[in-house]
């Protein structure tokens, strides 16, 4: 079978898997929710403050939403041995592993994009930031869980990875948050945001051309 | 099955193992391992737990690292045929390698996009014949060990690859199985496949002749 139908044939299994694992599905989502209205209940709900740092919560929050579930992302293939199974195929690893990191993304970094309106109304987030927040979330998202991916393919051989993947994972994010949310800041200051978003997509082609390569290769030193 | 025809016309050794040697944890498991596989042929591995099976049968498909010696398929190492060595090779660990929330048929389907051969018999046929027919689409989170065993063995009969590596196989089975999975190694061995397997009990397989090798000491 060719190389796009087994692309097609990893995904599709993976969102299945996911569908049927609905409450996994919905833990980062809540977790985004939840972050996002704490602070309003914590901080006060003076507008003016709110407004000041919505974007830095919202995108903090979704970070961390990412972090949560990444683990999921090929430890479950490497207790069942379907992850051995795929490195045994004659395709391209780097091209399955892809199809995987897309499924993941798909089903949890969509979401927090589709919620992130409704979290930017309870914020104060002023209607002009939000544009930018969706184009940075839709940039960001994808390359959190591409970086994300290279960490997790790393740590699936260790028994609790967990932490080591956060320490290993939280620096890489970094650039990521700051131009995101500084992007977001910009827009909603009314200043053009042009600058952080290029940036932002360079790092997304980036990533999709070199991730996929590495996390293979990971994937390869895990295994043995 | 082409792979399979062309077995017929030759009868060089397609799989050579020499002085492999293979260290787990700084400790050396064996060394200077050899074996040969002839269209036909198959291996079984004996041994003591802990003794290299697994770690042998990883280093042929390539998953475990070498410490030296090589794997040769059809006269060229390895590493310089590798798409067609990993086309040509199904290997079942110990553990299955199957989803538990996804129905026999929708794991075989998984299984059978990461090849590039053409699938050689119906799921249909193929559940029929490792003894699952009827639990096609039960999840297999509700069948048992054996018949989660018998639905990863179903993916030798779809996908026509010409070499086996078969860790513990045998695992979970119940009588009925070990006859069954016994017939299956048997057949493919009569149309010329390859089968390394790694298990304590007896096989009966007929007529087939068996190369024993034993791990350890």
């Amino acid at each position: 079978m060719g190389l796009g139908r087994a692309f097609r044939a990893m995904l599709g299994r993976d969102i299945r898997l996911a569908v049927r694992q609905r409450g996994e599905l919905a833990q980062p989502l809540v977790f985004f929710a939840a972050v996002a209205t704490l602070f309003p209940l914590a901080l006060g709900p003076e507008p003016e403050l709110l407004e000041r740092i919505a974007p830095g919560i919202i995108w903090v929050a979704a970070l961390l939403s990412a972090l949560l579930p990444m683990d999921r992302m090929f430890r479950p293939d490497y207790e069942d041995g379907t992850l051995e199974q795929m490195l045994l195929s004659p395709h391209p690893a780097s091209v399955l592993a892809l199809a995987k990191v897309v499924a993941h993304w798909l089903v949890t970094g969509v979401p927090v994009i589709l919620l992130a309106p409704l979290v930017a109304l309870f914020l104060q987030l002023p209607m002009q930031a939000l544009p930018a927040l969706l184009a940075t979330l839709a940039l960001g998202t994808p390359l959190l869980s591409l970086i994300g991916a290279i960490g997790v393919a790393l740590t699936v051989g260790l028994r609790s990875g967990g932490p080591l993947l956060a320490l290993l994972l939280l620096p890489l994010y970094v650039p990521v948050l700051i131009f995101a949310a500084g992007a977001v800041d910009r827009a909603a200051a009314g200043l053009p945001i042009a600058g952080p978003i290029y940036l932002l997509a360079a790092m997304l082609v980036l990533a999709l051309t070199l991730a996929p390569m590495a996390i293979a290769a990971s994937l390869r030193i895990s295994l043995s | 099955m082409p792979a399979t025809e062309s077995i017929h016309t030759q009868r060089d050794p397609w799989l050579v193992v020499e002085a492999l040697c293979c260290a787990r944890d700084d400790r050396i498991l064996f060394e200077a391992l050899g074996f040969t596989l002839t269209p036909g042929g198959i291996v079984q591995l004996e041994g003591a737990n802990g003794s290299g099976k697994t770690t042998l049968l990883r280093a042929i498909c390539g998953l475990a690292p070498i410490e030296d010696g090589r794997v040769s398929w059809r006269g060229t190492p390895r590493e310089e045929v590798l798409d067609e060595f990993l086309a040509a090779l199904t290997y079942l660990g110990h553990i299955p390698g199957v989803k538990r929330d996804l129905t026999p048929r929708e794991n075989l389907a998984a299984s059978r996009a990461l090849t590039t051969m053409e699938p050689a018999l119906p799921p249909d046929t193929a559940f029929y014949r490792v003894g699952l027919g009827g639990l096609g689409d039960t999840p297999l989170r509700r069948l048992s060990a054996g018949q989660i065993r018998r639905a990863a063995l179903a993916r030798l009969l779809v996908v026509p690859t010409p070499l086996w590596l078969l860790d513990e196989p045998l695992t979970a089975l119940d009588t009925d199985g070990k006859r069954m999975l016994e017939r299956l190694i048997a057949d493919h061995a009569a149309a010329g496949g390859m089968t390394v397997i790694s298990t304590h009990h007896a096989l009966d397989l007929a007529a087939t002749p068996v190369q024993r090798i034993r791990l350890g000491n």
